[in-house]
């Protein structure tokens, strides 16, 4: 009974922990607040509207274009912006590379939280959100559709973040039997949630392939799923240079001397992983246009358009990286990585977006209020990954 | 009676009168076989009795055809229209054309949909189930057709396509817009038979038509099949879509998911045991070494 009577004042003990921990710290007016509560206090009013009088009322979605930034930014852009905890886990787990320990709990709370909320913009987006659920429960699988494999792995990988980053929760909990299970899984997560990475990156790029006769073919190759999983790599990496150095600025109060000096060291080895991803991304892109014979398609608007993308933002950027490594430019790597990120949000939207129904003669453009929902979903975002690093050991370790 | 006595004395018997009053005499005779439509735009006269008999059948916007101009303009289907006849002026004068869901073999909608709320009967129409939709409107983007419509400003929106009226097959009747037709440019009938016809008309008459059935090959191959005497660019038929069913497209990806979901775990956890420096397990765990320090909290 002794045992019983330990696990409720335990229980008990978490419950009174977290209530305290639920309460609001640190001064209130600091410029985020300002800028990030009335863009989701606007957001909220939007979505009353939304869901109100339909997709319609707030979106410029049209029957010729299905899906707008909601699904082209949000998700397909969000979630390979996200590629990094799957690249930095599989460094430190997999392969044992210590030197990036330090960056792998920001890293993973990054990642998670950008598909919770990435994956929970999707239910603004969905017509019918209240059968979100279809897709896991009952006689309703689409086995042969991409979206069913990727509402699975989205779900699945969820999980395995959650599971990834919850020995920081047991810890902050000061649960240490579970801390330690759940330490001994860390592995078989990681494992499961490269994998399943590997096939949902993918599988977001084969989402377009189906809309052959509607995609420009300078953006629609049947190889698009190898080109969405090889920049996801590069997307992550430049994203955990670009989000590190900001989080090296706000949070630096939380951030150990030492692990602050390292993680210049980690920038210099994220910069050679993100050239070398993105020599190989550039390489596969011009042998495809070679392949697909698109010279005639180059001295178009199209044409220039797309030597934007790639020379402008995937080239170049390359050699920077290059460049910074070699000369150890901590500058030129971030900016970079910030060129580098322009050019994956210009790749997913010229695929799902820009490069969509191209020869109509109605374009679609994003509303101001599909605008300000996406910036809600970054802000509120950003605002549970400040509570949590606020009060979690993400950036140190307490034991 | 096999298909070619069948042909022969329906031949025989007269263009119009082809095929069988009784749907479900069809399906007896062929119960492996999709259903479809053959449409003679040939034959058309741009009445619209279809529009309105679809319209009245599925309780839906029914259109004023004798005033509303709207062939002014050539139109799409839409979340109030599961089918519009469009007028073109092309060189062998106006040709009307109606349009509506093609009913692909291989649906690329069908294919798409992560709850199988498209489906593909198994005799042959394309249907939609409100009760599985999510609304996701992958369909939408992955029809070659550009078919299924969304409604927009409807708090419970559905997707809007035509039904090839499964309903009233389903009690032997015809599809509305087939029995509204008063010149026989629509023909219901099993799928392989209206191909026969089709290259009955064809043969009979090869200066009358193109040599092209749309639908006999296009995205696999369409439940709906269209003659036609001017060639179909002229009447607003995409004519680059290819012979490939749409679902090919996303197959080998698919088939790659289980070789991937099975063989990248080996490999990694080969990678991992290939990868030990042999220091204490410690070492892998989710943060800092245990030595390392950092912020006391």
């Amino acid at each position: 009974m002794s045992n019983h009577t330990a696990v409720a004042s335990e229980t008990s003990r978490v419950f009174h922990f977290i209530l305290e921990e639920l309460k609001p710290r640190g001064p209130w007016l600091t410029p985020f607040n300002v800028i990030s509560i009335p863009i989701i206090l606007t957001g909220l009013v939007i979505l009353y509207f939304r869901f109100r009088y339909g997709l319609g009322a707030v979106t410029n979605l049209s029957q010729g274009h299905p899906w707008g930034l909601w699904m082209g930014f949000d998700v397909v852009t969000g979630v390979a912006l996200a590629g990094g905890a799957y690249v930095i886990t599989f460094a430190v787990y997999v392969m044992r590379v210590d030197k990036y320990q330090s960056i792998v709990r920001a890293t993973v709370l990054n990642g998670f939280l950008a598909y919770c909320f990435y994956g929970g913009a999707l239910l603004f987006d969905l017509g019918r959100p209240w059968h979100a659920m279809n897709p896991y429960i009952g006689n309703n699988f689409g086995y042969a559709s991409v979206l069913f494999l990727i509402c699975w792995h989205f779900a699945l990988y969820m999980v395995a973040a959650f599971v990834e980053f919850s020995p920081v929760i047991a810890e902050w909990l000061n649960l240490e039997k579970a801390r330690r299970f759940l330490k001994n899984i860390t592995l078989a997560t990681v494992i499961l949630g490269v994998t399943l990475s590997l096939l949902h990156q993918s599988g977001l790029g084969a989402l377009f392939l189906m809309a052959e006769p509607k995609i420009h073919p300078l953006w629609w190759s049947q190889f698009t799923p190898v080109l969405f999983f090889v920049s996801s790599i590069y997307a992550g990496l430049s994203m955990i240079i670009f989000e590190g150095t900001i989080s090296h600025k706000a949070f630096s109060h939380l951030i150990a001397p030492k692990n602050h000096h390292a993680f210049d060291d980690i920038v210099f080895g994220l910069a050679k992983g993100a050239a070398i991803t993105m020599f190989v991304y550039y390489v596969f892109k011009a042998l495809l246009f070679i392949h697909e014979k698109q010279w005639d398609l180059i001295n178009t608007v199209w044409g220039y358009w797309y030597l934007v993308e790639v020379i402008g933002f995937v080239l170049i950027p390359a050699f920077m990286f290059a460049f910074g490594h070699r000369h150890r430019s901590l500058n030129i790597i971030k900016t970079a990585a910030i060129m580098a990120l322009l050019g994956i949000v210009l790749n997913r939207l010229n695929v799902s977006i820009i490069a969509y129904g191209w020869y109509e003669a109605v374009r679609y453009y994003p509303s101001w209020q599909e605008i300000i929902v996406t910036l809600m979903v970054i802000c509120a975002e950003i605002w549970l990954f400040r509570w949590v690093v606020n009060r979690m050991p993400v950036f140190s370790a307490s034991h | 009676m096999d298909r070619r006595n069948f042909l022969k004395t329906t031949l025989a018997a007269g263009g119009g009168a082809l095929v069988s009053n009784d749907v479900r005499a069809l399906e007896l005779r062929h119960p492996e076989e999709f259903v479809g439509i053959l449409v003679d735009t040939t034959r058309c006269i741009g009445c619209r009795s279809c529009e309105v008999a679809c319209a009245e059948t599925h309780d839906m916007f029914v259109p004023d055809v004798l005033s509303d101009g709207a062939l002014a303009q050539p139109r799409k289907t839409s979340e109030r229209q599961y089918t519009i006849v469009n007028r073109f002026d092309t060189e062998k004068g106006e040709v009307f054309v109606k349009r509506q869901c093609m009913h692909c073999h291989q649906a690329a909608c069908a294919s798409a949909c992560p709850t199988e709320a498209m489906n593909k009967t198994l005799k042959g129409p394309v249907i939609w189930d409100g009760d599985k939709c999510i609304g996701c409107r992958f369909c939408m983007v992955s029809c070659p057709f550009d078919v299924p419509k969304f409604e927009y400003n409807e708090w419970n929106p559905k997707l809007v396509k035509c039904t090839m009226c499964f309903e009233r097959q389903a009690e032997g009747k015809k599809p509305a817009c087939v029995e509204a037709c008063p010149t026989d440019a629509l023909m219901f009938g099993i799928q392989v038979d209206n191909l026969e016809i089709a290259r009955h008309r064809i043969y009979a008459h090869p200066d009358k038509y193109v040599h092209q059935i749309y639908g006999e090959h296009e995205a696999g191959g369409t439940g709906w099949l269209y003659l036609s005497a001017v060639p179909f660019d002229q009447l607003g038929f995409r004519t680059d879509l290819g012979r490939t069913p749409y679902p090919e497209y996303t197959r080998e990806f698919l088939y790659a998911v289980p070789a991937i979901l099975f063989g990248v775990p080996a490999f990694l956890l080969a990678l991992n045991a290939l990868a030990d420096k042999g220091e204490p397990a410690e070492h892998s765990e989710l943060g800092f070494h245990p030595d390392e320090g950092g912020q006391q909290r």
